[in-house]
């Protein structure tokens, strides 16, 4: 039977605090919360020439470091672990392309962003867009509309102020 | 759009499953639908399949969906490519076609150049996300049939094989790693069809390149992909030749999870020429190991050793070696199956008490190590007690100089061995008795052990030679089973028993309600949904029984009437007094003749429908049956009250602490006298257990109760005068002749209890007509109390003498 591809992702510092969490199993707060916390000190203990993949509960976890950043991936027994680290690797080029040269603060102050980019790449623990062109253009007319939603409100504010 | 898919395949929840199942596909495959929205919604599509597989029918789009993957827009490709490859793996023969169009992609994309796909080329590989999925799509299925499809693929897969041989394009790691992803997945791929002897051969050398590499990211996916590779026939030698490489992997690797991989290569790729070898490394590995993989080791160890054992000694040491190395994570079934296999081969007997006897000799000695040196000195010691240096006397003193650093069952098991000594050393006799004299003995707060002291003392004073002799017999062999430790390795690779159920239960959705039971309702989750018939109580007809029931696996034996979970299994029971399908199958032994209480079981339930059948220490069974005219149904609910689980000759087992149901239905042809007979095989801890009892399905089960005037019974009664149809029983009473209680006790029988029909008021009168296939019967019934005597006289009048017979037996008994 084949269950959904990533599970979750996350995004730590080296400090363990959480910048960014996508969940695609359903679980409750509670066991979020708690799985975030063990896998962040499992792999914050990990040493620097070790392993990419490890085992952990019955999932497999494909992580990479960038700078001050960890991105984790947890995904199926099954699943290709190179494919993964590079849909890690695409995700932070995507980041970067959108802030040039992206830097963890980019992600605290924009995380809204982040979430954006991710959800366009991928959709249901899947690859949807590979293309980082085609995904960079959806972003950018998303960011459009967004301003021109913003804009008419202006102008509605100045007739309301009278 | 693309934010309302989206939000539709985040949540992904079953009410939107019905709400959006007809129009996404229709979005998906329609020509004017932009292609990003395509994307999405094939994705949410995916996702809403996963979530509701039964509310998404594919029927009419099928062709469509599969046309996708000849999508001019590779993203559009991508997202189809997913969908299709999750309804393939569920309905493979609807989705044949698209094997076809994979390959063909596949190969349009493996020998394009760098130039042809913009965009979707990553660091110098062709759209490596997309030829991923294609080849995990292509391991859905078969190697493809047709020739020529075929050929393409081969040319596809030895194309990537050589690009892996070719200088890299670009120094980037990601580039390797794009390039590797591929490669891997197309060496899955190749394990998949098993069909290629040059291609695994091929995909073996390149592992075995791999292996060495200085990334390494590389050589755990190496060592994995190699595991799967040995199984192979045609690769298993190939992948013998890296048995160094591998070894100096485990020796060297520092992380500990190439480490770990490296060992479970090293068991996969164990056969009998190199076993010896295999086995001391794993061995020297277990000194060093991580605590937590121990006890996995120590059970592959074990089985490897048996496996391949042509000498048994070698055996025996390895196991000795095993419990001095890593004595706390060797499970009980280990030494076990030692023991087992040294009572079964005469030759190596005595090897054993020599080499038990020695290793008893070290002064720190782990304590699996005293049990299986007590267990077998206890038998074999006679076959070294020849040598001065392990005399008896020696013997016994080695032993006893453990004796109290150990704990309680050792100590039982050592005081067994006692006894036994004396049995076959008479000289140790006083020597003996005085320890089982002392006070520490038979004195001591554990109950067991003073039990064991004081009766082994009065056995070893009371008893002359013989009886001694005959009684501590040396053990017969065991019988040839299976090996249990097989079974605790599986349970212990398989996937972690909760969360698996998390994703049953989340998968199929709710079943039949059983959400109440609140924090358990996850874990208790089973697996299977219903067999369609058994939806409605009476519409089941005596089909074909499958055999077989589906372990609630981690449902606690709290409340044994509460529904555990769909049913499993039917098995049709014609009341004719035997089983026509025993559930657990297995035609092979004889049943055990029904247990002795199994009568006073029966005659518990005569009036009731619910309870307890039957309990002992390994096994509680319980059950609840309905009935209905001439059908019924009963609930059997078996419940496992040890921590080992239970195996029956046929799957599945029964884990330690978890209940499983059991469905049977009931349909009566005729008026009956005995009941049927249940059978139950299993084992418990290797020994067969087997236990029968009667079902308590009695002919009053099928009673219709019948209101009816005075004046009805009474001319009813009249008409059923014949003596043969009368039965008459005058009995003592031997419960309270409470008026209440006998009450229910006659509405429990099924009958219609009725008011002001006898001019005594202390009678009680029932009518009730008896449901059969064959005919119903009348039945009419007048029972008498005495209080002053203590007394009843019972008086069955029915149109069928065996049917008042019978009934009137039942009753009497249940007051």
């Amino acid at each position: 039977m084949t269950k959904i591809k990533m599970q979750f992702m996350l995004l730590f510092s080296r400090q363990g605090k959480l910048r960014l969490q996508k969940w695609y199993v359903p679980l409750s707060d509670k066991e979020r919360k708690k799985i975030s916390r063990d896998l962040v000190q499992t792999i914050l203990a990990r040493k620097p020439k070790m392993c990419s993949f490890l085992e952990w509960r019955d999932l497999k976890i494909v992580y990479k470091r960038y700078a001050s950043l960890y991105f984790c991936c947890a995904v199926e027994d099954q699943d290709n672990e190179l494919i993964t680290l590079e849909i890690i690797h695409r995700y932070v080029e995507l980041l970067d392309k959108y802030f040039g040269s992206v830097c963890e603060l980019d992600i605290i102050f924009n995380f809204e962003k982040a979430y954006f980019i991710l959800d366009e790449f991928l959709l249901g623990g899947e690859a949807q867009e590979t293309s980082k062109k085609n995904v960079l253009k959806a972003i950018e007319q998303a960011d459009l509309l967004q301003e021109e939603a913003e804009a008419p409100r202006s102008v509605l504010e100045e007739i309301g102020l009278t | 759009m693309c934010l309302a898919l989206h939000c539709i395949a985040n949540v992904g929840s079953r009410e939107m499953a019905e709400a959006f199942a007809g129009e996404i596909p229709r979005i998906l495959v329609a020509g004017d639908t932009m292609d990003s929205v395509k994307q999405s919604a094939a994705l949410c599509l995916l996702r809403l399949y996963k979530a509701s597989p039964d509310l998404v029918l594919m029927g009419e789009w099928t062709s469509r969906v599969v046309h996708l993957l000849n999508d001019q827009h590779m993203g559009v490709v991508t997202a189809a490519i997913s969908l299709i490859t999750c309804l393939s793996s569920k309905n493979p023969d609807e989705f044949k076609t698209c094997v076809s169009l994979a390959v063909s992609r596949l190969s349009r994309i493996v020998s394009s150049a760098s130039t042809d796909l913009q965009d979707y080329t990553y660091y110098f590989v062709p759209a490596p996300w997309l030829s991923c999925k294609l080849l995990r799509l292509l391991q859905c299925y078969p190697p493809p049939e047709d020739g020529a499809v075929k050929g393409r693929l081969v040319e596809c897969l030895e194309t990537i094989l050589n690009k892996a041989q070719e200088p890299p394009k670009s120094k980037k790691v990601q580039h390797s790693n794009a390039k590797n992803a591929i490669l891997f997945e197309a060496i899955s791929l190749i394990i998949h069809y098993d069909s290629e002897p040059n291609l695994l051969v091929r995909a073996c050398n390149q592992l075995g390149q791999f292996l060495q590499h200085r990334e390494t990211n590389l050589r755990y996916l190496a060592l994995e992909s190699m595991c799967t590779l040995a199984s192979s026939e045609f690769s298993h030698e190939a992948v013998k030749t890296h048995i160094e490489t591998v070894i100096n992997a485990l020796k060297t690797e520092r992380d500990v999870s190439v480490r770990q991989r490296a060992a479970d290569l090293l068991y996969a790729m164990c056969d009998r020429s190199n076993a010896k070898q295999i086995v001391a490394e794993m061995l020297s590995y277990l000194e060093t190991a991580d605590y937590s993989i121990r006890e996995e080791m120590v059970l592959k160890v074990a089985i490897l050793a048996e496996k391949y054992a042509v000498d048994y000694s070698w055996y025996v040491d390895t196991i000795l070696n095993l419990i001095r190395i890593a004595g706390d994570y060797v499970s009980e079934e280990v030494w076990y199956r030692v023991i087992q296999i040294v009572i079964n081969r005469d030759d190596v007997q005595g090897y054993a008490a020599k080499t038990v006897f020695e290793a008893l000799q070290a002064p720190a000695c782990h304590e699996n190590m005293v049990k299986v040196g007590g267990y077998i000195l206890g038998e074999f010691g006679n076959l070294i007690a020849g040598d001065p240096r392990s005399s008896p006397l020696v013997q016994f003193n080695l032993l006893h100089s453990k004796f109290h650093l150990c704990s309680v069952p050792t100590r039982a098991l050592l005081l067994s061995a006692y006894i036994k000594f004396i049995n076959l050393f008479p000289e140790t006799k006083a020597t003996i008795q005085e320890v089982l004299r002392s006070d520490s003995q038979i004195r001591n707060s554990d109950v067991e052990l003073q039990q064991r002291a004081v009766e082994y003392l009065k056995l070893s004073s009371i008893a002359s030679t013989d009886v001694l002799a005959t009684v501590l017999e040396e053990m017969p062999p065991f019988p040839e089973r299976e090996s249990s430790i097989l079974a605790k390795l599986k349970k212990k690779k398989g996937p972690g028993a909760v969360s698996v159920e998390l994703e049953d239960g989340k998968e199929r959705g709710e079943l039949n309600g059983a959400g109440e039971r609140g924090a358990d309702a996850a874990i208790a989750a089973s697996n299977v949904s219903t067999p369609s018939p058994s939806a409605d109580l009476l519409g089941l007809r005596s089909a074909a029984p499958i055999s077989g029931s589906t372990p609630s696996a981690g449902s606690l034996l709290v409340d044994v009437f509460s529904e555990a979970g769909p049913t499993a299994s039917s098995a049709s029971v014609n009341d004719d007094g035997f089983l026509s399908s025993a559930p657990p199958s297995a035609a092979s032994e004889d049943p055990a003749p029904p247990l002795p209480e199994s009568e006073e079981l029966l005659n518990k339930f005569v009036c009731k429908n619910n309870g307890v059948l039957f309990e002992n220490q390994l096994l509680q069974i319980g059950i609840k049956s309905e009935y209905r005219q001439n059908l019924g149904r009963m609930y059997l609910f078996y419940g496992n009250k040890t921590s080992v689980q239970f195996t029956k000759p046929v799957e599945p087992l029964v884990e330690g602490g978890a209940q499983v149901q059991q469905v049977i239905n009931i349909e009566c042809l005729t008026d009956f006298v005995d009941a049927p007979l249940l059978n139950i095989k299993f084992r418990y801890g290797g020994a067969l257990q087997n236990i029968s009892l009667k079902l308590p399905v009695t002919i009053n089960k099928f009673f219709q109760p019948t209101e009816m005037a005075a004046a009805d019974f009474f001319q009813r009664w009249k008409q059923l005068s014949q003596p043969q149809q009368e039965a008459q029983k005058i009995f003592k009473a031997t419960h309270g002749m409470d008026t209440e209680v006998l009450k229910a006790k006659l509405l429990g029988l099924g009958t219609a209890l009725l008011e002001n029909v006898d001019p005594n008021p202390e009678n009680y009168v029932c009518a009730g007509v008896i449901q059969t296939k064959a005919q119903q019967v009348g039945c009419l019934l007048r029972l008498e109390p005495n209080a002053q005597a203590q007394m009843y006289r019972l008086t069955l009048r029915s149109s069928k003498d065996t049917v008042s017979q019978r009934v009137c037996d039942l009753l009497a008994e249940q007051f």
